[in-house]
């Protein structure tokens, strides 16, 4: 048993092997501290949409790993990442998490910024020995690598590393499919978000996404006062909840057909478990019909087919994003301390839809990301139980052996969980982690 | 309606939501009720913002129900709660449906831990031949806005 963690690379590597990981991982507070240098330190962060900076002058703020940034629209249009803090005595610039400025002005003593992060005034300018305003000295530290997929804005606190579109890899495909849905070919963040906190870590959220014999036991309850329900008149607001919870109850050949792909750098997603016409556009619901008329002005009836064709529940990026093409619905997954996580849940709207689609997605996010969700709350019980329980070293494993050995490779870097109830993803998430933690 | 007839049957309702007594309290709703707590503070509309908790009578059926399932894991233990509520004010009488402002403060304890709600809470109360029946309650938390950990008492 490691009961005083050392955290030289070999011992790092002694944490995590093929079908199993050391409970360390999830618990020790050393390792957190690495982890924001070393991963979160490193690894393009999801950190939100263009939409949510629309116009020249808008800004919204996030976390990246220990940092809280500003993501700014310039003048000249460019996108900025900004490190949050006054380049005089170091106080938060900026607390308001989304808003609109021509200038970012601290608090502490007026020293003001341009979107760009450029410091252009500050009282008394004659007081210093050399001229501080327009010295790139004394801007706003700027984030050194920003770049967009698909209107979705990432950035890395490292200047040197893959290239996003190599780090997305097969995953752009998910980007792509959220915005393939548009009948106009856009989205934007619509509708408020949500935001939920657990006392666990934060790889425990991950590896749940896509993890698909747990909706049979943690969301139980859910499922049987569903199925106890009589059936309402179809279009209820109330569907779309009770058709999310009763799909939860699917039975396992369903679970065990659903694709699930791993893909470098710790990426995965799931095939889509659904089969309800109500949920799913690809189904023949006539709720759709007037939808999928529109989709085909732009993309023309195969093209419908072959967006529509494309189904998939979460797909993760890792280690910051876990998001539902399908179905509108983004986390940004936030480690605050190795025992308490933070997530924001973002909706979408498919520019060019029906009105009605997006209150369906509204519904959704409810029952998916609400903090008083029937189905989320049973989720972060188990996270907080999971945590609570590993603090504990009577035994120090974990095991990821369901699906182990059974791998398929399924071309550009994928490999397919040999079912879809395989923990490959798990898996995957670790091997990444190790990677990350332990590279010179 | 006297103003006494309205305390009294919102504080009938915290005390069955303090006693468990879930199927009673959801007794006091009508066929057509909606139970809200809004994500924003100025949120005129439970369709098109997501909210922390948006349940019709068919949701808040399940809900009760689920409640009250051995494997609710988040309400295994249930939490404990008190209810104060104050203020009390009828802000509209049309003769058939009332609106109702009050402010609510709630003791919440679970598995060693208490926590305090704060809320403005409206309730829009119909006249039935059973009494006043509530037809929406809307429930604003001072941290509607803040990250939450999971919600499993009722306000």
């Amino acid at each position: 048993m490691i009961r005083a963690m050392t955290l030289d690379v070999r011992s790092i590597k002694g944490l995590v092997e093929s079908d199993r990981v050391h409970r360390a991982v999830y618990t020790d507070p050393a390792l957190f501290e690495l982890e924001l240098d070393r991963l979160f330190g490193r690894a393009w962060l999801l950190l939100g949409h263009t939409s949510q900076v629309a116009r020249p002058g808008d800004f919204f703020t996030a976390r990246m790993g220990r940092e809280s940034v500003v993501v700014t629209r310039h003048t000249d249009d460019t996108i900025h990442v900004l490190v949050n803090r006054c380049a005089h005595r170091g106080s938060r610039v900026c607390d308001t998490v989304r808003g609109h400025a021509r200038q970012l002005t601290c608090p502490y003593h007026g020293w003001t910024y341009a979107t760009d992060g450029a410091l252009c005034a500050v009282p008394l300018p004659d007081g210093y020995d050399r001229p501080v305003v327009g010295d790139p000295e004394h801007a706003l530290t700027r984030v050194p690598r920003v770049d967009t997929y698909r209107g979705f804005i990432f950035a890395s606190l490292v200047p040197e590393g893959p290239l996003l579109d190599s780090f997305l890899g097969p995953l752009r495909a998910s980007f792509d499919d959220l915005v393939e849905r548009a009948p106009d070919g856009e989205v934007e963040v619509a509708g408020g978000v949500l935001k939920h906190v657990y006392r666990g870590n934060w790889k425990l959220v991950l590896e749940n996404h896509n993890d698909a014999v747990h909706p049979a036991f943690v969301h139980v309850s859910s499922i049987i006062a569903a199925r106890e329900q009589a059936p309402a008149a179809d279009g209820a607001y109330s569907d779309i909840a009770v058709r999310q919870m009763l799909q939860n109850g699917a039975p396992w050949e369903v679970w065990e057909r659903t694709g699930l792909w791993a893909a470098p750098h710790g990426h995965s997603w799931m095939g889509d478990y659904h089969d309800d016409t109500r949920l799913v556009a690809a189904l023949d619901h006539p709720v759709f019909a007037e939808y999928r008329r529109l989709l085909e002005r732009r993309l023309g009836r195969e093209g419908v087919a072959r967006v529509l064709g494309e189904l998939r529940w979460n797909s993760i990026v890792y280690p910051s994003c876990s998001f539902m093409s399908q179905f509108r619905q983004l986390r940004i997954i936030q480690p605050v301390a190795v025992d308490r996580t933070v997530v924001h849940a973002y909706s979408f709207r498919l520019k060019g839809a029906p009105e009605q689609m997006f209150r369906d997605t509204i519904a959704f996010a409810n029952v998916v990301n609400g903090a008083a969700s029937p189905v989320l709350t049973d989720d972060l019980e188990v996270y907080e139980r999971a945590q609570q329980a590993l603090g504990a070293g009577a035994d120090d494993w974990l095991y990821l052996g369901r699906g182990h050995g059974g791998d398929v490779a399924d071309g550009g870097g994928l490999r397919r969980g040999r079912t879809g109830t395989s923990e490959i993803h798990i898996r995957n998430q670790l091997a990444a982690w190790l990677e990350y933690m332990t590279a010179e | 309606v006297r103003p006494a007839e309205v305390e009294e049957l919102l504080y009938r309702e915290a005390e069955l939501l303090d006693r468990g007594r879930l199927a009673d309290w959801l007794a006091l709703f009508t066929d057509d009720a909606t139970y809200w707590i809004p994500l924003e503070a100025a949120q005129t509309d439970p369709f098109t913002t997501a909210s922390i908790l948006f349940d019709d009578r068919r949701l808040l059926e399940i809900r009760v129900r689920q409640f009250t399932h051995p494997r609710a894991h988040a309400r295994v233990p249930p939490p404990r709660t008190v209810h104060q509520i104050g203020n009390v004010r009828v802000l509209e009488d049309d003769g058939r449906e009332l609106r109702v402002g009050s402010t609510l403060v709630m003791v919440e304890y679970r598995q060693e831990r208490q926590r305090v709600w704060g809320a403005l809470v409206e309730h829009r109360l119909r006249r039935t031949p059973d009494g006043l029946r509530i037809v929406a309650k809307r429930v604003d938390l001072a941290n509607a806005d803040s990250e939450l950990d999971g919600i499993v008492a009722l306000f």
